[in-house]
């Protein structure tokens, strides 16, 4: 017997890696653009889907994962609108992970979807560790919780591709300062994009709704273009 | 909370390299951690202990070395560190987008005894 040292240098997460790139793989072949979005519980994510999806079911395939600890309320409320929606309850876990995802593939007809979005769970916090395969990650923060979070959780305003601050409506009856979000969150992520929305009233989602028109533009164009090359950005 | 999800994973990897390595024990293992890593030390110990427990790594101390948030200025071709979570060149004061580190969560090393299940 020896007392030995062995060098590893290994991400502790590198499992979960390995499941995210092959979700990515397989969203990239059917050219689907997929959004991670993460929040607080009750920033408003169920709420931005339903508004969303009234707006662009129209004109484009859109199908949903949600994920909460519990109950299918939230894939309830997405089916209602006439969208495909998958619940995954995690029991406890305090976020999706990449095997879920693949698990929840599995009852997804991907035909015709050129839009996925997975609604994590609500959580500021653990979401932003586990990269699901998704395009951009995008996170909510409504008006109500504060303007100090950007500061309270980093990772979670660094990462994102757009932040979206919604519950506008509700700024009159808050302290909170807009402008400090958006500076705070801009030292941290200077090439993320920030939208002010309102579900309640649909004021700010022009831009939140061309933003993603033009990324599932994109997708589309990778997939009918049969070249392979799957791999930019 | 997801500290037991990773203190799960990091328990998969080292039982993973002892077997490699022939270790009949592993008494300390060696993590890098970013500072924006959204992880807190005394939680992933806490459930490293338990998860571990009953293992080849039952009772192995976690050192953890924390790494300062990095970035690069690709217009100065500067590296440094990011101070106050402002990602800001200091040379030129234009926003950086590329960052080098800060988010590891990394095993680096793990320490342990060749051999039996004794001792
Ligand atoms: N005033 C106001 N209320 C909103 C707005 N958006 C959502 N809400 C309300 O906020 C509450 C929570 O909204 P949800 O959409 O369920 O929030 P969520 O983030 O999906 O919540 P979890 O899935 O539980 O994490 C509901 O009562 C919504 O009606 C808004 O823009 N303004
Ligand atoms: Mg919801
Ligand atoms: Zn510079």
């Amino acid at each position: 017997m020896a007392e030995i040292k062995v060098p590893v240098v290994r991400n502790i997460l590198q499992a979960n890696e390995r499941l995210a790139s092959e979700n990515r793989r397989r969203f990239d072949e059917a050219g689907i653009f997929v959004i991670n979005l993460m929040s607080s519980p009750g920033a408003g994510k169920t709420s931005l889907l339903e508004k969303t999806i009234e707006t662009l079911a129209g004109r484009m395939g859109i199908a949903v994962i949600e994920g909460d600890l519990q109950s299918s309320r939230d894939a309830e409320r997405i089916q209602k609108k006439g969208v495909q929606a998958v619940q995954i309850n995690t029991e406890g876990g305090c976020h999706l992970d990449g095997n879920m995802i693949q698990i929840a593939m599995d009852s997804i007809d991907l035909s015709g979807v050129d839009l996925l979005i997975i609604e994590n769970v609500g959580n500021l916090v653990c979401p932003a560790e586990f990269n699901l395969g998704e395009h951009e990650k995008i996170t909510m923060l409504s008006v109500a919780e504060g303007d100090d979070k950007p500061v309270k959780y980093p990772l979670m305003f660094q990462i994102c591709s757009v932040l979206l601050v919604n519950k506008i409506d509700l700024l009159p009856y808050t302290d909170c300062d807009v402008e400090k979000i958006r500076q705070t969150s801009r030292q941290l992520n200077p090439g993320g994009l920030v939208f002010e929305i309102s579900c309640r009233t649909g004021e700010g989602f022009e831009p939140w709704l061309s933003w993603i028109e033009n990324k599932v533009g994109e997708h589309r164009k990778n997939r009918s273009g049969a070249a392979p090359h799957a791999d930019k950005s | 909370m997801h500290e037991l999800s990773i203190a799960q994973s990091l328990l998969d990897i080292i039982v993973d390299e002892s077997q490699r390595h022939r270790l009949g024990r592993v008494d300390k293992v060696r993590l890098r951690i970013g500072e924006l890593a959204a992880v807190v030390p005394e939680s992933l110990r806490f459930c490293f202990d338990l998860v571990s427990r009953d293992t080849v790594a039952g009772g192995a101390v976690i050192e953890i070395e924390t790494v300062a948030v990095a970035a690069r200025c690709d217009k100065c071709d500067l590296s440094f560190e990011v101070k106050e979570r402002v990602f800001q060149c200091p040379q030129c004061g234009e926003p950086v987008f590329e960052m080098l580190g800060g988010r590891e969560l990394e095993v680096v090393n793990i320490e342990g005894e060749t051999g039996g299940e004794d001792g």
